[in-house]
């Protein structure tokens, strides 16, 4: 080995090669509006992603369809007590509690997907690029809040043209549509982990489908929960979903309290996402 | 070993020491030593299994090492990956372009993540679509194209940013002598822009036409490392073969031959089976001085060619133990 030590200097130990860090200072974060340009480019990804397969757009667009003419028309009757009008009341009652379980059902579906879509060659691209890790899974949880959205308006057209009557209340509306969204969200993330833990699609599917089924009918979605016994009760008095669609139901049909459970849906909202959220991205970030 | 950048001349794009990555009981990359010269392109080559993929992976910090310390652009590839993720592109050995995306907008994201303006973005993923020849399929889904198509898009895409550090993993496996040749040429661009390169590949043709220097490696380990002209006189150049027109000529053409010293190291062999004198060529001087002397002394020639050593022969050549190497792959594997 050659060195260019000056004569006359100490010994003839090399001196060592220190790196030549260029930009001093910079720490090489990413500032916060490059991380929403980041997530918005990879929303757009996503987005295209649906385009170039319309197909995965078809459960979003038929599940509202079919769900609310089966139940309306099925259980309408019944339990409306057999009349056009009783029909026409739970049909007011059915829909906003709905809007919660459409949100749940779409995001169940991210979990399915989620392994397929990281095993890719493209995740090494992006890992191999400077942004961070947590925008790939928020630009996903965008894309499914727009999904929700989409399905949501479905259900309510669909809502509309069977009889679906909130008065003028439109401002109520809206904000249950956001309250929906912003719980479906939340839940984003827990399917999102889910799907990154479990191995095949089909745990995933599994899964969800035991943890979906008592959530949904153990809610105040279809029925009041005053006629369960008891300890069922109980359940559904802390069921998020019941709380998400009395909240709704308050908002648009002006029936029942709004604060309460619109503050609860937005608690556990809240803490679903802070908790799942940074988990899923730590699994993330050790898996790809 | 080559440390000419301890003189102080020039900067090291890549500094590798003792770089080790083990999975279980394979030593993907066993202890390696690189530096590569800012503004130069260093060629990896190696059989497979050799490591290459595993090496290139920990630079571009896809994978942490289990020991040793690398520097990219200055920056360690453990403690800074996100400054160095700003100075290099990649080019990975298996496609990373979104396969539902078209080829434009795979790129436009690219440079949408990279932080180029929306019409900078477009603009350069054109500039890109162009000079890779994808221009006329586009708005076709990556999905849809073909092979070459697809490695194309790739280099396209991990060129948008314009890295200052540019891993190519086996960049032309797979394309087409045209478009090979395309590639060739944007890598010279790159490096002529004052860009490094490092890429890996199993065509020692590559290897000569795009790198100053060369790193051989088996088996996670440096067996040869060097410029190319010094690599190539270890394997002792190139081989010409001499076709007579005239199978009795064989005999008076090797003797003339050796009587000149123009036989090289290995001697000029004459095959009667084949019909064809070969002569190992060191240099286009004694390719000349053949030549001219069989056309001196009249011989009617039917055919001449050279081949550079392949791959096989710069093993061969370097470590002389091609042989036991093949046999113990199959005892490790037999093994594992
Ligand atoms: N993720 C991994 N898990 C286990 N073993 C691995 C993994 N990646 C690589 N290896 C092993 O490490 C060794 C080196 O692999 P690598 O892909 O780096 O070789 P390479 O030189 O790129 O080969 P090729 O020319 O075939 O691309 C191989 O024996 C391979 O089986
Ligand atoms: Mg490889």
């Amino acid at each position: 080995m050659t060195t260019t030590t000056a004569p006359g200097s100490m010994g003839t130990t090399p001196s060592p090669e220190p790196a030549p860090v260029r930009r001093r200072g910079d720490e090489g974060r990413i500032g916060i509006r490059a991380n929403l340009r980041h997530i918005g480019a990879l929303s757009r990804r996503n987005a295209l992603q649906i385009k170039q397969d319309p197909e995965s757009m078809m459960d979003a667009l038929l599940m509202p369809i079919i769900f609310t003419l089966l139940f309306v028309y099925v259980f309408g009757g019944a339990i409306g007590g057999g009349t056009d009008g009783g029909r026409d009341e739970y049909t007011n009652y059915l829909l906003p509690g709905m809007m919660a379980m459409m949100g749940m059902n779409i995001a169940m579906a991210v979990g399915t997907g989620m392994n397929e879509d990281f095993r890719k060659g493209v995740m090494d691209r992006f890992r191999s690029m400077p942004i961070a890790r947590s925008s790939v899974l928020i630009a996903k949880v965008v894309v499914e809040i727009g999904r929700m959205l989409i399905t949501i308006m479905v259900l309510l057209a669909v809502g509309f043209i069977v009889g679906l009557d909130i008065e003028g209340r439109w401002l109520g509306l809206l904000a249950a549509i956001g309250l929906t969204t912003v719980f479906g969200a939340s839940l984003v993330w827990i399917f999102m982990l889910l799907g990154l833990t479990m191995r095949t699609a089909q745990a995933v599917q599994g899964i969800s489908f035991v943890v979906l089924m008592p959530l949904q009918f153990g809610s105040s979605i279809f029925v009041p929960t005053q006629t369960m016994p008891g300890w069922l009760e109980a359940f559904t008095d802390v069921n998020p979903l019941t709380h998400v669609a009395n909240a709704s139901r308050g908002l648009m049909m002006g029936e029942g309290a709004v604060a309460v459970p619109a503050l609860w849906t937005v608690v556990w909202s809240v803490g679903l996402t802070a908790v799942m959220a940074p988990v899923a991205i730590a699994k993330f970030r050790r898996k790809t | 070993m080559t440390r000419e950048n301890a003189t102080g001349r020039g900067l090291n794009a890549v500094e590798v020491r003792g770089l080790v990555k083990h999975f279980g009981e394979t030593k993907a990359v066993d202890g390696i030593d690189l530096d590569v010269r800012e503004g130069t392109v260093m060629g990896v080559l190696g059989p497979n299994g050799a490591g290459k993929t595993t090496l290139v992976r920990m630079l571009s910090t896809l994978l942490v090492p289990d020991a040793g310390t690398a520097t990219v652009a200055g920056y360690d590839i453990v403690r800074q990956p996100r400054q160095l993720r700003r100075t290099i592109g990649l080019t990975g050995q298996y496609a990373s372009v979104d396969e539902k995306l078209s080829g434009r907008e795979n790129l436009y994201m690219i440079g949408r993540l990279l932080d180029l303006p929306r019409a900078r973005a477009r603009q350069r993923a054109d500039e890109l679509l162009e000079r890779f020849s994808l221009t006329e399929t586009a708005k076709r889904a990556a999905g849809k194209y073909s092979g070459g198509m697809r490695r194309r898009l790739d280099l396209a895409a991990s060129m948008i940013g314009r890295p200052s550090v540019l891993f190519l993993d086996e960049p032309t496996t797979g394309l087409d002598p045209r478009t090979r040749n395309e590639v060739w040429a944007e890598v010279h661009n790159i490096v002529a822009d004052g860009n490094t390169v490092l890429l890996t590949t199993q065509y020692m043709e590559e290897a000569e036409q795009l790198a100053r220097e060369l790193t051989v490696i088996d088996r996670g380990k440096i067996v040869a490392e060097g410029r190319v002209p010094e690599l190539k006189a270890k394997v002792g150049g190139r081989t010409l073969e001499i076709r007579p027109v005239e199978q009795g000529d064989l005999a008076p053409m090797a003797e003339a031959l050796s009587e000149r010293g123009l036989d090289g190291v290995g001697g000029a062999t004459p095959d009667e089976r084949t019909g064809i004198v070969t002569v190992p060529i060191l240099s286009d001087e004694q390719l000349t001085a053949v030549v001219g002397l069989l056309a001196a002394r009249g011989f009617p020639i039917a055919d001449i060619t050279t081949h550079l050593p392949s791959l096989d022969e710069v093993f061969l050549a370097i470590t002389g133990q091609k042989a036991t190497h093949q046999d113990e792959y199959s005892h490790e594997e037999a093994a594992a």
